[in-house]
Formats: C-alpha cells, sequence, structure tokens
C-alpha cells in the first residue's frame, strides 16, 4: 500500500529517519556482524592471537555434549511453557467470555502478572518454594514431598516452568478472550438452537475459530520461552543444579560473559539468531494466510 | 451468553475464582511478607496476615537498601528505572514516528532499503546479541550511564512499523488540504498527524514502558556501579548474598515497590493497554 499524495523536499526525509537508522546501524549491524565474524575465529583470552577457523566453532559447539544437553533442557522447557501456558489461558478466557457479572475484576487480576519484571516473578516463586522458608514447600512437605529445588534438577525445571507460566498468562489470557468475543454470536446461537450443548459448542465451533490467534499464541509464546526467560533462569536457578536448567539464552550468557569464551559464545548466538529468523518467518508466512477452517 | 445455565453460571465463577488464587497468591505473600520482621519471615510456615513491619521495612529499603546484601538505596534504583522507562518508551515512540513519516510520506532513493534495514530489526532480541552489544557500548564509554543503558534497546522496528500501519490509514485528503493551504510537511507532522495518533501513542507507551522497566539482562551487563543500578537488578542482587544471608522481608518490599509503577501504568491506562498488545503484535 502506497500513499498517492506525498510531499517532496531532498534532504528532510534523510533527516527523519536519521536518528532510528543511525542507532540501528550501531546497535544493531554492527554487533550483530561483528557476532558473525567472531563465530569464525579462535581467540584465546586476551585477544593477543587470532585464527581464522571457518565453522570450527560451530563444529565444536553441536559436538559438546553440555550444548547438546542445553538444547534438550530448552525443547522441554519451551514446550511446558507453550502447552501449560496456552491450556491455563485458554481454560480461563473461555470460562471468563461465559459471565456477565465480574467479568472486569476478573480480567484486571489475571493482568497483574504482565506488569511483574520476569526476574521479579523469578524471586516472588523462589520465596514461596524456597526449600528451608518457603510456604508451598511447607505443605508439600506436611503431604510427605520433599521439595529441594536446590538439588533436584526436575524441580529446578518446574520452578522455572511455573515462574515463566505465570509471567505469560496475562498475555495468553487476553489474546484468547479477545478472540473468544469476536466470535460472531449467531454461530453459537445456531448450534445450541440444534442442541448443541457448551462443550460441543466449545470444540466444534469456537475452538476452530480460534485457531488464528492459538496458532499466533504458540510461536509467541515458544519465542518468550526461548528468550525472554533469561530473566527468570539467572534470577531462580542460574543455570543450576549441574546445568539442569540452562536454556540456551542463558548459556550464551554464561559462557560468553562469565566463561569469557567469546568465539564459542559468538557462534552460539550466532545459532540462536538462525532459529529467531526462522520462527519469525514460519509466523508471518503462517499469519498471513490465516489459519482457519 | 447464548441461554442461561445457572451451573454453568457457578461453575465459571468458581474456575475463575481458582485462576486469579493462583494467579494473585505470589503477589499477596509477597505484600504479607513485606510487612512482617526478620524473624516472622522466617519463621516456618510464615503467617498469612500482614504484620506490622510495613513503614520499617519500606522506609528502610528507600534510604539503605538491605545491611546484609546490597546496601544501595531502592529509592535511587527507582529513579533509574524511572529515567530508563521514560526514555526509552518515549525515544522509541520519537524515532520511530519521524521515520515512519518519512517512509509514508515521502519518496527518496533507498526508501525501501531503509524500511528493511528497519523491519529487520524485529528479528533478532537482545538476548542473542548481547556480547557484541556490549563491546559497542564499552568502546563508545556509555558503560554506567544512562544513555548506555537506553539507547541500544530504543532501536525497535515494532513502534515504526505500528505508526506506517497508522499514517497509511490517515486519508490522502488530509495531506492534500494541508498542501493547498501552504503547509509544509513538517507542519503537516505537528499540526495533522500528531494530533490523530494520540492513541497510538498511548497504546505504545503502556507497553514500552513496562518493556523498559522490567528490562533485566542489559542493565545487568552495563550498570557495574549501585548508583546505577533498576530496581529489577537490585533484587536480584539482594537474592545473590546465598540463603542464609537474605532479609526476605526487605527483597519482598523491594519487589513490591518494583511492580507497583507498572502495574499503576496498566491499571491507569488499561484501554489503550489492550490496544497496545494487540497492535504492537500486528
Amino acid at each position: 500500500m502506497e500513499k498517492r499524495v506525498v510531499f517532496r523536499s531532498s534532504w528532510l526525509p534523510y533527516a527523519l529517519v536519521a536518528p532510528q537508522l543511525a542507532i540501528t546501524l550501531v546497535f544493531f549491524f554492527w554487533p550483530a556482524s561483528q557476532a558473525l565474524y567472531q563465530s569464525l575465529l579462535i581467540q584465546d583470552a586476551f585477544a593477543s592471537k587470532t585464527q581464522f577457523v571457518w565453522f570450527d566453532n560451530f563444529v565444536d559447539l553441536f559436538e559438546n555434549a553440555h550444548y547438546l544437553a542445553s538444547f534438550k533442557v530448552t525443547a522441554v522447557f519451551s514446550v511446558l511453557v507453550t502447552f501449560i501456558g496456552l491450556a491455563l489461558a485458554l481454560l480461563l478466557a473461555v470460562f471468563a467470555d461465559r459471565i456477565l457479572r465480574g467479568a472486569k475484576f476478573y480480567k484486571t487480576l489475571l493482568t497483574l502478572p504482565y506488569a511483574v519484571a520476569a526476574a521479579v516473578a523469578a524471586v516472588l516463586w523462589v520465596f514461596l518454594l524456597n526449600p528451608t522458608l518457603g510456604v508451598i514447600t511447607h505443605f508439600l512437605g506436611r503431604l510427605g514431598y520433599h521439595w529441594d529445588y536446590v538439588l533436584d534438577a526436575g524441580q529446578a525445571l518446574t520452578l522455572i516452568v511455573i515462574a515463566a507460566v505465570w509471567k505469560q498468562i496475562s498475555y495468553n489470557f487476553l489474546f484468547f478472550l479477545a478472540g473468544l468475543q469476536s466470535i460472531p454470536k449467531s454461530l453459537l446461537e445456531a448450534a445450541a438452537i440444534d442442541g448443541a450443548g457448551p462443550a460441543r459448542r466449545f470444540w466444534t465451533i469456537a475452538f476452530p475459530l480460534l485457531s488464528p490467534t492459538t496458532f499466533f499464541l504458540l510461536v509467541v509464546n515458544v519465542v518468550y520461552a526461548f528468550f525472554d526467560t533469561f530473566a527468570i533462569v539467572d534470577a531462580a536457578t542460574s543455570g543450576g543444579p549441574v546445568q539442569a536448567t540452562a536454556i540456551l539464552v542463558f548459556k550464551v550468557y554464561q559462557d560468553g560473559v562469565q566463561a569469557l569464551d567469546l568465539n564459542g559464545s559468538a557462534a552460539q548466538s550466532v545459532v540462536l539468531m538462525a532459529i529467531v529468523i526462522g520462527l519469525t518467518v514460519i509466523q508471518f508466512r503462517f499469519v498471513e494466510r490465516k489459519v482457519q477452517y | 451468553m447464548v441461554e442461561r445455565r445457572p451451573v454453568g453460571t457457578l461453575i465459571s465463577h468458581l474456575v475463575l475464582i481458582a485462576g486469579v488464587a493462583i494467579v494473585a497468591l505470589p503477589l499477596y505473600v509477597c505484600f504479607v511478607a513485606s510487612t512482617l520482621s526478620f524473624d516472622q519471615v522466617t519463621t516456618v510456615p510464615m503467617q498469612m496476615v500482614p504484620g506490622t513491619h510495613f513503614v520499617q521495612n519500606y522506609l528502610g529499603v528507600l534510604t539503605h537498601g538491605s545491611a546484609m546484601a546490597s546496601k544501595a538505596p531502592v529509592g535511587r534504583m527507582l529513579w533509574n528505572s524511572l529515567v530508563m522507562a521514560l526514555s526509552i518508551a518515549i525515544g522509541k515512540i520519537a524515532i520511530s514516528m519521524l521515520s515512519a513519516f518519512a517512509i509514508v510520506y515521502f519518496r527518496f532513493p533507498l526508501r525501501r532499503t531503509f524500511f528493511w534495514m528497519i523491519f529487520i530489526t524485529l528479528m533478532l532480541p537482545v538476548e542473542v546479541r548481547i556480547l557484541p552489544t556490549y563491546k559497542v557500548v564499552a568502546e563508545l564509554g556509555m558503560v554506567d550511564t544512562y544513555a548506555g543503558l537506553t539507547l541500544p534497546l530504543i532501536a525497535s522496528a515494532t513502534a515504526t512499523f505500528l505508526f506506517r500501519q497508522f499514517f497509511l490509514t490517515v486519508p490522502d485528503e488530509l495531506a492534500e488540504a494541508a498542501r493547498i493551504d501552504g503547509a509544509g510537511p513538517m507542519r503537516f507532522f505537528v499540526d495533522v498527524l500528531l494530533p490523530l495518533s494520540r492513541t497510538s501513542m498511548a497504546a505504545l507507551f503502556v507497553i514500552m514502558f513496562i518493556y523498559g522497566w522490567n528490562q533485566y539482562l542489559w542493565p545487568l551487563l552495563v550498570t557495574t556501579s549501585e548508583d546505577m543500578y533498576t530496581v529489577v537488578i537490585g533484587i536480584k542482587r539482594m537474592v545473590a548474598g546465598g540463603d542464609t544471608l537474605v532479609e526476605w522481608q526487605l527483597v519482598m518490599a523491594t519487589a513490591m515497590l518494583a511492580l507497583l509503577p507498572p502495574a499503576a501504568v496498566i491499571l491507569a491506562m488499561q484501554r489503550w493497554f489492550v490496544k497496545g498488545l494487540v497492535d504492537t503484535e500486528k
């Protein structure tokens, strides 16, 4: 789509895009190209010797058992966060869509986690599930369940999944609710007249019509689980115990900033960039085409 | 609602109450803990009704931080967070409105190239290019400055895209009328486009304020002096001391202070918040 009426000036448009372009070049293109370049080099920690090694860093990466383990953790983590998050949000949205009284009250409260920073969300859940002080830990203990996420890998993963789902539930809920409210009431009424109960109406009408929203949220949630959960991992478990919760973004930080393996970390950044670009392309292709029945 | 089903309505309310209770539980426990003394917080199980140390805890963290871990005053951190959130929100809106205006209302060589250069930034969040970006900021001498904290996060395609979409829906007759009346492009921008964009600006402001306030990884890297910590980083530093040293009542008071401003922005601007969420994801 283009404008029919335009203004004429030989210099003004350049001046107008200049601030954004300057920031994009300095803080985006320059570092991104550096990451690409660094990923093809081997450097010692003092940068005195540099050697161009083509794709050796990537080969090393995919032969590194820790990195492959991190891939697996990330996959399990993002599948759990995405599915639990979407299922809970859809459940709440379906019931919030049914009621008239108090809808605003529920909606407001369910929106609150969006305001909470991921790192703060992590600290809140760490407090609730703290091995010695945690309120929930205490009740689990009474039920005979021993909870100590600091030592148990599965429980550490559970902790970051809970915090990540909690933080994202507002977003998913608001989109599902908007999607449900845009379904034409006449369709649901027609089905009701034909004798379909609420469950039947949901699975045969509402759920298929929601598919564009669901698909959109699926991609957004996978991206969220991959990239925006760094703060949760760092604040809650720091990747522990023994790398059990070191997801890919956390490893880029751990290897690059803490262990100072610049080239390995750059190679990891490049792998992540490829993943984001892939996900974005999927999102655009399918969202444009509108998944629907 | 399609038909009256009192039982269905009751079940709906029960499910929603359960959902709200789970969502609100951490926030409630956080508030309660922030009003207790150190001994009360470390008693297992912790009490579930607010205590009497509200004023003491909040005043304490605002002015002295946590005595056992990070002693940086939270008041200063809140100020840093506010500067960061406002600079990012206002900066993003300003630079992306200008570039969207240029791309929509002018024809000039390299226009498409510029558009794609901006668009591609959509794909790479800070998280994937942290180290090189940090190096650039360090070389520019911007570590521990507000500029270093905010500038790298201001470039974003989302806002440019949003304003581009919006400008495209503005009727051509307005620009034509402005031109006939002898108004130049900047006059048209200030007197016509700016007032028309108020809703989009408000919607974007809510989302970007929360985005800026809640940043974690970037401030973690770029702030080394306690004077420059944002409140989110401050909380992390308070709990980093190990289990026995953590003064949870102060951590929780700081957490309440950290989450109140973005929550207030959402509640005060709820109408624009939902619009902003939907718009920024198009």
